[in-house]
This record gives C-alpha cells, sequence and structure tokens, in this order.
C-alpha cells in the first residue's frame, strides 16, 4: 500500500522536476507580490516590521493558491487521473500522495525563501524562525485544503477564479494564526499558542480534506 | 450503494412513506400547499416582533432608541448560521442517499442564508456607527461573518457554474460540509479573540442578561425570519423543481391544466 503511495510521490515530483519553470515562476511570484507591499504603502521602517509577517503570509497564500491548478489539471486534461480513480489503489492514498508531492513544490520552497524575505524587513532572528516554523506547519494546510478546491473546480467553467474564490475564505485561519505567530514574537511574546492551533488546523484538514477531495473527485467523473 | 439507489427508487410515492415526499413530483404539491401557512405564520410572528421591539421594548439607558436594530440584526446572524448548518445537512442527506431533492433544498436555501449574513452585517454597521463610533471594526465576529457571506458566494458560484445540475448538487455538498466547520469557529470566536465585540448575551445555560420584553422581541422576530426562511426555500425550490423537471410527463401535464 505504501508503495503505491511512494510512487505516485515519486512520479509527480519527478513531473514537477521536468517543468521547473512552473515551481520557479510561483517563487518568483511570491518574491513579487512581496515586494509590491512596501512600494504601495511607502518604505517607512515601523509600518515594515509591524507588517511583515501578514505581507509574507498573504503573498504565501496566494502563491500556493495559484499553484493549485497543476495539483490535478494536467492529470485530468490527458486521462491519468480517470486511470488513477478505478486502478486498485485506493484513492485515498493517490489524492494523499498528490498533495504531498505538491506541498514539496509548493509549500517547502516558499517556506525556505520566507526568512529571506523576512530579512528584507528587517524581522528579529527569534521572529525570522518562528516565521519559518509557522509556514511549515501551516502551508501543508493550504495544499490540503487547497487540493478539495482544486477537485471541485476540475473542468469547471472559469475555474482559476472560482477556485480562488471557493479556497481563500477557508485559508482565513490559517492566516491569522500564521502571522498572528510572527507578530506575537516581534511584539515579545510567545508563539505557542498561535502554532499550536496551526498544528490543530493542519491534525484537522489532515483527515477532513482528503477525504473531502476524494469525494469531489467522485463528483468530477461521475 | 445499493441501498441508495433502492431507497430513491421507492422514492415515487409507494415505498418507505419517510421518502414518500423525497420525490420532487410528490414534494412539489405538497411545498405549494406549506408556503401559505407559513408564509402567514412569518407575518403574524413579523408584526408581533416588530411591534414588541419597536415600542414595547424598554430605551436602552447607554445606547438610547438605536439599539432598536439590533433586533433585526441578532435575528438576521442567527439565521444566517443556522441556515448554514441546515444547508449543508441536506446536502450531507443528498450525498449519502442520493436523492435529488436534497441538493434542490441546499441550493434553495444558500441565497437566503447569504441575504440573512449581508443584512447581519449591514445592520450591524449601522449600529456601530452610534455605539462605536465606526461602521465596521476588524472585529473577530464581524469578520468571521463576512467570512461566511464569502463562503455562500463561494456556494452559490459553484453551483452555478457547473452546467450538469446533479454534479452541481453534489460538487456544492462537499464545498457545504467542508465550510460548515467554519461556523463553529465563527460562534466561538467570541471566546477565541477577546475584542470589542460584546459578549453573547443571551445563552442558553444562564438568564439572558437583558429586559424580558427585549428579550420576547428578539425571539419573535427571530421566529419571523425562520418562517421566512421556509417559505422562500420552499418558494425557490419549487421553481428549481420546475426547471429542471421541464421534461418530464407531470410538469407537461401540469403545465397543460393551468
Amino acid at each position: 500500500m505504501f508503495q503505491g503511495l511512494r510512487s505516485i510521490i515519486a512520479r509527480d515530483l519527478r513531473l514537477s522536476m521536468r517543468r521547473r519553470g512552473d515551481v520557479l515562476n510561483h517563487l518568483v511570484f511570491f518574491v513579487i507580490v512581496v515586494t509590491l507591499f512596501p512600494l504601495g504603502v511607502g518604505p517607512e521602517p515601523n509600518l515594515m516590521h509591524t507588517m511583515a509577517p501578514g505581507i509574507v503570509w498573504v503573498a504565501a497564500l496566494l502563491a500556493a493558491m495559484l499553484s493549485l491548478q497543476r495539483l490535478f489539471a494536467s492529470d485530468h486534461a490527458d486521462g491519468t487521473l480517470e486511470q488513477m480513480l478505478i486502478s486498485a489503489h485506493p484513492l485515498g492514498l493517490i489524492v494523499i500522495g498528490k498533495i504531498i508531492a505538491h506541498w514539496f513544490m509548493s509549500g517547502l520552497p516558499l517556506t525556505l525563501l520566507a526568512p529571506v524575505l523576512g530579512v528584507q524587513f528587517d524581522l528579529p532572528q527569534q521572529a525570522l524562525w518562528v516565521l519559518a516554523l509557522s509556514l511549515l506547519i501551516g502551508t501543508p494546510v493550504l495544499s490540503l485544503i487547497g487540493a478539495v478546491g482544486a477537485a471541485l473546480t476540475l473542468g469547471v467553467r472559469g475555474g482559476g477564479v472560482l477556485l480562488a474564490l471557493l479556497v481563500l475564505p477557508l485559508y482565513v485561519p490559517v492566516l491569522i494564526f500564521g502571522a498572528g505567530g510572527v507578530a506575537a514574537v516581534s511584539n515579545g511574546m510567545g508563539a505557542g499558542p498561535h502554532l499550536s492551533l496551526l498544528g490543530a488546523f493542519l491534525a484537522l484538514s489532515c483527515v477532513v480534506a482528503p477525504w473531502a477531495a476524494c469525494a469531489a473527485l467522485r463528483v468530477a467523473y461521475d | 450503494m445499493t441501498n441508495a439507489y433502492t431507497l430513491a427508487a421507492h422514492a415515487d410515492g409507494r415505498g418507505n412513506p419517510m421518502f414518500r415526499f423525497a420525490a420532487p413530483q410528490a414534494f412539489f404539491p405538497l411545498a405549494g400547499k406549506m408556503i401559505p401557512w407559513f408564509a402567514m405564520l412569518a407575518a403574524v410572528f413579523a408584526a408581533a416582533g416588530l411591534y414588541v421591539s419597536f415600542f414595547v421594548a424598554p430605551t436602552d439607558f447607554q445606547q438610547g432608541e438605536s439599539y432598536r436594530v439590533i433586533f433585526i440584526h441578532v435575528a438576521a446572524a442567527w439565521m444566517s448560521m443556522f441556515l448554514y448548518v441546515v444547508m449543508a445537512i441536506w446536502a450531507a442527506i443528498g450525498l449519502v442517499l442520493n436523492t435529488r431533492l436534497s441538493g434542490m433544498m441546499a441550493s434553495a436555501i444558500a441565497p437566503t442564508g447569504a441575504m440573512f449574513t449581508f443584512v447581519a452585517l449591514w445592520t450591524g454597521a449601522l449600529w456601530g456607527k452610534p455605539t462605536w463610533g465606526t461602521w465596521w471594526v476588524w472585529d473577530a465576529r464581524l469578520t468571521s461573518e463576512l467570512i461566511l457571506l464569502f463562503l455562500y458566494l463561494g456556494f452559490i458560484a459553484l453551483t452555478t457554474a457547473i452546467d450538469d445540475p446533479r454534479r452541481a448538487d453534489r460538487a456544492g455538498a462537499v464545498l457545504a460540509i467542508v465550510g460548515v466547520i467554519n461556523v463553529p469557529i465563527i460562534y466561538f470566536s467570541v471566546k477565541w479573540w477577546n475584542t470589542l465585540h460584546q459578549g453573547a448575551s443571551v445563552s442558553l445555560t444562564k438568564a439572558p442578561s437583558m429586559a424580558a420584553t427585549m428579550f420576547a422581541g428578539m425571539i419573535l422576530v427571530a421566529l419571523a425570519a425562520w418562517m421566512y426562511s421556509i417559505v422562500t426555500a420552499l418558494w425557490r425550490v419549487r421553481s428549481i423543481i420546475l426547471e429542471r423537471e421541464r421534461n418530464a410527463l407531470w410538469v407537461r401535464e401540469r403545465g397543460g391544466e393551468a
């Protein structure tokens, strides 16, 4: 059973590595969005200092959301997904494998890049660690919830905007606690509660999201 | 799976009586008969509730007369959350039992729910201006109510974007069930984030911290909103049934009568 999971992850990672441009584009998008904020609101250091966690988190949210479409769309287009649905492996395992591979290609690079952007905003070192940690816990939730939205909008008219409309409201708790934790640390408080709640969301979405994504895929192929 | 299909197959009125009205054909006339009754109840409750809230309930010693918008605000906020849960329950029933009517009910409830969410936000702003001195605060409850509105709009957008009605119903059902996790977060957000919004003043466990007439007005308006929701949902579900079954024999025969 785990052989199937491993091969799905390996396959999706290999496919993404063959199209490295896609992954890089999302990272560049992330950096550009973060850069836009100081240009928009002015480079006042104190303001930047307080806004930095929110800016980085919102940009990460948008970048993760944009990358969701490639989660199922290309497999849907060439019929691979249909073969996966009728294969002997449980669909839940396939979906979980695809989500994990997606996280490796979207959430993990964002997590690694975010502290560098945090330095631009002059965040204290401890806050940088918490920023990376909160993204490490939070971005899997983005991939998990996003998988449900991606499966629901599979092959639907205006899928891109619709996907954003469905998924962004569900991302709100992650944003609140992710950015809140970093802000708490830069204000000299502990980030423990925020990170714990993020972990709780991760646990909850681990249970609910794969099931919902499977149901949505079955609906799409009914 | 076979079980669900047999249940649906028996739902034409001859099988299990519990599922008799699960057939759109059987439910259509029943809904038509129920609408006037619930409409009457809604009118009576609304008249009584608005009379109590605007003429009987005492003036608040801190907030003056402007607090009276809260009667509509509270009822709308209650209904906005309640309707989302009801919608999700119908959606879940539709997914599990594979009955057509459940999905229709879910999509019939959504616009009313979105309307009440909007009314709750709007009246909240009207109340906030004289009381807090601002139309909008980024407080947890306000924000989560806004997110609830987004969830309703997302549900409506998804179900209207999919052309096949059966797929639209079931995709919407998955979304509604995922979104319903957000409703308790809204409700408990008062405890989670301690902010500007006043705590819940009505609770089931302790006596309400307000005058009895105020409480009565609030309950009456809430009942009116509830009955109104039933009327609009039934009304809308009748239209949906006609639209989807327009090629069915019974609809054509009805069309011939009228």
